[in-house]
């Protein structure tokens, strides 16, 4: 009987195991169920290299590489700032701050981790947005460039505790071995410990893209949402997740435009696939060595 | 080396002037917010519907739509996200299955957040015909926060030392009896930390519940499950982008309600986490 009842409660285990590869399945069977309904009347190729996103017109024109580059661009803009800065305050945390500092800005760090999207919006909208119109002397302040800074911002929190924790794993002997030596404590940082970590902090950057490219609303708050293709960072841009948030609550279910904004879902659900996947092979690697 | 040592200070300077750029703005937001904010703050902006367009009166009705959500959310993800961290620290081996259901928890924490919207309207809003409901949301928001419940229990679960297993099963006790009154009540601080991150996460995030349980202006509470409802981070993003000539002073009393809860949450679990390291004594 208990042996039975073990027997019961170990599978019940391994289902709840399961239900992340479960959900995982069912979000791409889903996506690909309502998106690839558009590929009926539209070419693979036109969706994605196309140059018009009219999905109100008649016929709707759905080509989505408008928002691609808008996607791209925010999130360059996104990763020159926060990788720099974000690095840095991950090597002062992890090798110079003393251990008073180093806890308040840790927890620093995990408050900025949990505002929640929609407030840094606003606030980008009612500060920064402002300021980037007059600095520029541009007609309108909702620009890739607000949205660059915001989502650097909501990268840098991820950046820099993945980033820490590779630091703070290289062994303690590798430092001693170089102070040793006679190098100084910077050159034992950044000719020891950060190449021995360089796999984490890569996998740290990589993660942090990974959120700059699915964020949604504070982008969309502050983008300006123009669906054309972007020449420079001070023009209004829309992302691809922007788009999916602003038009869903208007189309038909069912529709072109409903589907391709299924499709749009696809594509980002594929890049944060091959990102994550990616990133934890490096931080795989890193535990293997 | 005079001049190594400069060039250290120097190098120092630098990173110490990047830790700033990332620290005092997140000081500055919070601040403004309080600032500007706290003037809003009545009894009545708590507890009155929204009137006026949402240009005058109260917030109560997306307060307790986002509470009921998050609720909602934590009694699906908790149990299920509590067994599967189990399976992973105890049942698991290291073989292809349980690699692949770690590869999975990665990715359903990086799926962009507006995707398990998508996801919860065709699953839960179209194919399940559970309409844009509370139940809807709750479940898209359930699904969302489980690989933060699954991270956290597992390294709980994982931090309990083996030694301990070891004598219950060598007392006789079975493995489950082994799990359930020796393993799970020590990584209960753990599990506890992860289940507020989750709540926290929840309550803030706005992309999955768009298209699956929010309304624009719902001047009532809802009355069951299957009701639409405001939420806090959606009634904010409404009032800040989509009804003209609403004060400020509305606007940042919503963030500032918004932001209070969310990092209150986190405070508890940073707290709860704290005072479980000082008393651990293995």
């Amino acid at each position: 009987m208990r042996k039975f009842k073990e027997f019961i409660i170990e599978k019940f285990i391994l289902i709840c195991g399961l239900t992340s590869i479960l959900f995982v399945a069912l979000i791409f069977v889903f996506l690909l169920k309502e998106g690839l309904a558009l590929f009926n009347t539209t070419n693979p190729l036109a969706f994605l290299f196309g140059k018009s996103w009219y999905p109100v017109s008649e016929p709707p024109q759905l080509e989505i590489l408008p928002l691609i580059l808008g996607s791209l661009l925010v999130t360059l803009g996104a990763t020159v700032i926060s990788v720099p800065i974000g690095a840095a305050c991950a090597i002062y945390i992890a090798e110079i701050a003393p251990v008073k500092i180093k806890e308040i800005l840790k927890a620093g760090i995990e408050l900025l981790a949990a505002i929640p999207s929609v407030v840094l919006g606003f606030i980008g909208m009612v500060t920064l947005v402002p300021w980037v119109k007059t600095i520029f002397a541009i007609p309108t302040g909702l620009t890739a460039l607000s949205g660059s800074i915001i989502l650097a911002f909501m990268a840098m929190p991820t950046i820099v505790s993945i980033a820490e924790d590779a630091l703070y794993s290289v062994p303690k002997s590798y430092k001693e071995g170089a102070l040793a030596l006679g190098a100084t404590h910077w050159q034992s940082i950044y000719r020891v410990i950060v190449p021995a970590a360089s796999s984490g902090i890569l996998a740290a950057v990589m993660l942090g893209i990974g959120r700059v490219i699915g964020e949604t609303m504070a982008v969309m708050m502050i983008t300006g949402n123009a669906a054309v293709i972007p020449h420079s960072f001070l023009q209004p841009v829309r992302t691809l997740t922007a788009t999916i948030a602003a038009e869903m609550g208007e189309a038909v279910v069912g529709s072109e435009h409903y589907c391709a904004l299924f499709a749009i879902g696809i594509v980002l659900f594929v890049l944060s696939f091959i990102i994550n996947v990616t990133a934890d092979l490096f931080l795989h690697k890193r535990n293997v060595q | 080396m005079k001049r190594t040592y400069l060039s250290q200070k120097i190098a120092f300077s630098f990173l110490f002037l990047a830790t700033l750029l990332l620290i005092i703005p997140v000081g500055l937001i919070v601040v403004i917010i309080v600032e500007k904010g706290i003037t809003a703050i009545t009894w009545q902006f708590l507890t009155d519907i929204p009137r006026q367009g949402m240009r005058a009166g109260g917030i109560f009705p997306a307060i307790v739509g986002t509470v009921y959500l998050v609720v909602g959310a934590i009694i699906f993800a908790l149990p299920i996200g509590l067994l599967a961290a189990v399976y992973l620290s105890e049942y698991a081996r290291d073989n292809l299955l349980s690699r692949m259901i770690r590869l999975a928890i990665v990715n359903l924490a990086g799926v962009p957040s507006v995707v398990y919207g998508l996801f919860g309207l065709a699953l839960f809003v179209i194919y399940f015909r559970l309409g844009t409901s509370i139940l809807s949301g709750s479940l898209t928001l359930g699904i969302m926060i489980l690989p933060i419940i699954i991270t956290t229990s597992r390294e709980a679960l994982e931090s309990v030392p083996y030694s301990f297993r070891e004598v219950s099963r060598s007392l006789g006790a079975s493995k489950w009896q082994t799990i359930r009154h020796m393993v799970l009540p020590n990584a209960l601080p753990g599990i506890l930390t992860g289940t507020i991150l989750g709540l926290g996460r929840a309550a803030g995030e706005t992309a999955p519940i768009l298209f699956t349980v929010a309304a624009f202006y719902l001047p009532q509470l809802p009355k069951s499950l299957f009701d639409q409802a405001m939420a806090l981070p959606y009634h904010l993003y409404v009032i800040s982008t989509q009804v003209p000539n609403v004060d400020e002073k509305i606007r940042y009393g919503t963030a500032l309600v918004l932001l209070t809860l969310v990092l209150c949450m986190n405070l508890v679990a940073i707290i709860i986490r704290y005072r479980f390291r000082k008393k651990k004594s293995w």
